[in-house]
């Protein structure tokens, strides 16, 4: 146990990694904070619509279509990709869509049906191709959000100024438009989440809403897969909002509590990776696991501890003598 | 919806396309004679490691195949999904203890954690606001990056030997040893033993919980049950499908199953038999070549099967439905056809040879060509012959019997509908062009009798009566005429 656990050290947890490998850890904690973010955001719509276990489907089935899309164009070109997991994306939308509607298999099962079948066909392909596609297995069920700084990446340059590296600045790029498409998109996505009918009445099409936050969420995972791969990233689409959903009931509110919950889960995450020498990634979602446990305790309005309490003080005053007349 | 299907059709395709080009390529580079040898070794079983690996493939898929049906019927299909990534820092933590691939303390340990995931799964919903499928995804993530922790941190220990811990991934059925056979045996023991004697009670709360609560059933007790024996089955599974496919092995069998039959149990014999057969056609395919990944071969197993019942299913089969319909759709034409036919007799009295194709086109309103069509289609089953160059249309004795049947139907119904529902004559037509094609003999010799053998409808009409269905010849037919000219066309 001891050599599992590295005894705590202040200076080497907290300070060292700025003081001494700035240039790490500025950007392995932005990349964090900015696939927190941009799945966040995009995750508080799939809670609310019910749909937080499609993300899970869609971030497995993206697999063969990067597969596919490495295969296809061969290169690991940022195009290609995208548009494998954008077809891969819609293809387990519609696959879950056609086996749930046009058999009496309910949703959740059609769900697992689909997802597991293209993760199969995925790791089938990469396993056949293994030499022709370079993509690890593992790197694609964690992650590694180690290699996303300058000293192993390219660096993005425009007009003479350094921007930072390839990943990031995509990743940036992704956030900011997913930002700038809700600002848009606001209402569309509130009412057609809350009430699809109202939604018909006012002239919004449900269903192209519905496609179009498939389409984006495919985007949005394909970009965070390099730094977290599949299997945490329906970490960051479902914990952040989950535990702002426990703190406010007001949707602007909620997104802006994602985006303060991503920054603090990067941040002590890396920390805590820097004190066990574990996963980065892993432990960015553990660290969000754990704010999710203290919004679930503590929350003012919803929290076990608070509640309890208001109950106590109600029992009370309703037992005291005076209010017996 | 239709649409999407035809969008979804062409993707599928392409995959199985691409993947069956990628198995092309494999077997060119390994030779055919690998490939049949390597599936000689399999089908002999004589290779201990072969016999392993099938035995494991057949117990792993009655026991997902069994608790998957379960979980099917009560909506928790991707509970499977949840505890099998939950079990993770389980497995990490057994490892621990010896560091070594123990099975039995990694079994512990992985189903100590896969409970405790579904424990926090109900804690969570109970007490926040929050759905079950976010508390789901909530617990499947942050346990699984417990558990990337803290096998990353055993990987970094000097006595850590990580090298079975990967199989926990992707699964590898033939790292499956006797040690791994035992456990696997005494959880399908378990299992077996709690469907058939808990059979009643998960039946029940499973389909009713209010109902099962009402008399007694201590419904949270059942459920956990249910959940231990998932536990258990997913951690079985975790070695030969691996973690992230372990929810396939759960859902699809038991889903493909669930489209062929009503009945629980025969689902549960279904499921457990599909599950065996994705499970023995997984360990085949990835015997074949050198580092090919069992799970996703049984993943694909599993799929095909369900395909086959979304499509064929004889019940709910996508296709079988479509075939349906279609040839209701026919027999509802043909009949229309025949009554037109018996309305022009009718319009001369039933004098003359034979309807001609104009008549028909006429009486049908639509064109000549679509009147010979129809003639056609009356010809290939054996309802009416035709004559003159295929353009007069004569009835067999069985195609008169039905177009007298046919009209009888209709006018009974009208009459039916004038007399004891008081609709006006002038409103009972359309519905009974629908009724015509539906009504039981058993129903039409009730509706004349409660008519007191009517012989006019409301318009009327003369109903065919049953003596001139048993007749059984249109009066017009020639008794020579067995075949006709244009039987052969």
């Amino acid at each position: 146990m001891n050599q599992l656990i590295p005894p705590f050290d202040f200076e080497r947890v907290f300070l060292a990694p700025w003081t001494q490998h700035f240039e790490l850890t500025f950007w392995i904690v932005l990349m964090g904070f900015l696939v927190a973010t941009a799945c966040g955001l995009v995750g508080n719509y799939l809670i609310l619509r019910r749909m937080a276990l499609v993300g899970d489907a869609i971030s497995h089935s993206i697999l063969p279509g990067i597969a596919v899309a490495f295969l296809l164009a061969n290169s690991r070109g940022t195009t290609p990709m995208f548009l494998g997991a954008l077809a891969a994306g819609v293809a387990t939308t519609i696959l879950i869509e056609a086996i749930h509607k046009r058999s009496r298999v309910k949703q959740d099962a059609a769900i697992g049906i689909a997802f597991t079948s293209l993760f199969a066909l995925g790791v089938i392909l990469i396993s056949l191709y293994a030499s022709k596609v370079d993509l690890d297995q593992e790197c694609v069920l964690y992650g590694e959000i180690g290699f996303v700084t300058p000293l192993t990446q390219p660096v993005v340059t425009v007009g003479g100024l350094t921007l930072g590296p390839v990943p990031v600045v995509r990743m940036a790029v992704v956030t900011l438009v997913t930002g700038l498409l809700i600002a848009m998109f606001y209402k569309e996505l509130l009412v057609s989440s809350f009430d699809p009918a109202l939604a018909f009445s006012l002239g919004i099409n449900a269903t192209v809403m519905h496609y179009a936050l498939m389409c984006w969420l495919s985007v949005v995972v394909v970009s965070a897969f390099e730094a977290v791969g599949a299997i945490l990233v329906i970490a960051m689409l479902i914990l952040p909002g989950a535990t702002a959903a426990l703190l406010s009931q007001r949707l602007p509110v909620v997104l802006l509590l994602t985006v303060v919950n991503a920054a603090l889960s990067a941040t002590t995450g890396f920390h805590l990776a820097t004190w066990l020498d574990c996963s980065i990634a892993g432990a960015m979602v553990v660290m969000a696991g754990v704010l999710f446990c203290l919004a679930w305790v503590f929350s003012p309005t919803q929290g076990l501890l608070p509640r309890q309490w208001q109950r106590t003080r109600t029992n009370t005053a309703l037992s005291a003598p005076e209010w017996i007349h | 919806m239709t649409r999407s299907l035809k969008f979804a059709l062409p993707v599928l395709f392409t995959l199985c396309a691409a993947l069956a080009s990628a198995h092309a390529d494999r077997i060119g580079d390994l030779g055919e004679v690998t490939i049949r040898e390597q599936a000689l070794r399999f089908v002999s079983l004589q290779d201990p490691t072969v016999r392993y690996a099938v035995l494991g493939s057949v117990l792993l898929g009655i026991t997902c195949g069994l608790l998957g049906s379960f979980i099917v019927v009560r909506k928790m299909a991707l509970v499977g999904d949840a505890l099998s990534h939950a079990v993770l820092p389980g497995v990490a933590l057994g490892f621990l203890w010896h560091t070594s691939k123990d099975p039995l303390a990694i079994f512990i340990g992985a189903t100590v954690a896969g409970l405790l995931g579904t424990v926090v799964v109900g804690l969570v919903q109970q007490t926040t606001r929050l759905k079950e499928d976010t508390a789901l995804g909530m617990v499947l993530a942050t346990f699984f990056a417990v558990g990337v922790c803290l096998m990353t941190m055993i990987q970094r220990l000097p006595t850590g030997n990580k090298s079975g811990l990967e199989k926990f991934l992707f699964g590898q059925a033939a790292a499956i040893g006797p040690d791994d056979l035992q456990l696997m045996a005494v959880v399908t023991g378990l299992t077996l033993l709690a469907v058939f004697v808990l059979y009643k009670e998960f039946l029940v709360t499973s389909f009713d919980e209010g109902f099962a609560r009402a008399s007694g059933f201590p419904a949270r007790v059942i459920h956990y049950t249910l959940m231990l024996l998932l536990a258990g089955a997913v951690v079985i599974a975790l070695q030969a499908v691996g973690v992230v496919l372990v929810s396939a092995m759960l859902i699809t069998p038991a889903a493909a199953a669930y489209l062929l039959t009503d009945r629980m149990n025969r689902m549960l014999w279904l499921s457990a038999g599909f599950g065996m057969l994705a499970g023995v056609a997984g360990a085949f395919f990835s015997f074949l070549g050198p580092s090919l990944p069992t799970g996703p071969f049984m993943v694909l197993g599993a799929t095909a099967v369900f395909g086959g019942a979304f499509f064929f299913g004889p019940r709910h089969g996508l296709v079988t439905r479509w075939w349906r319909q279609r040839s209701r759709a026919q027999r509802v034409q043909r009949e229309n056809t025949l009554k037109s036919v018996y309305h022009v007799l009718e319009g001369r009295q039933f004098q003359g040879e034979g309807v001609s194709l104009r008549e028909l086109a006429e009486r049908r309103r639509e064109t000549v060509e679509e009147a010979r069509q129809q003639a056609a289609e009356l010809c290939r089953h054996a309802l009416a012959t035709l004559h003159e160059e295929g353009n007069l249309i004569f009835l067999t004795p069985a195609g008169w019997q039905l177009a007298c049947a046919i009209v009888r139907n209709h006018r009974l119904w009208e009459l039916y509908l004038t007399n004891a529902a008081q609709i006006a004559a002038d409103h009972v037509h359309e519905d009974a062009e629908r009724i015509e094609h539906v009504l039981g003999e058993e129903v039409v010799r009730e509706l004349e009798r409660r008519l007191d053998y009517a012989t006019q409808d409301p318009h009327g009409r003369p109903i065919p009566s049953w003596a001139d269905l048993r007749q059984g010849a249109a009066p017009n037919v020639r008794p020579d005429d067995t075949v006709g000219y244009g039987s052969s066309i």
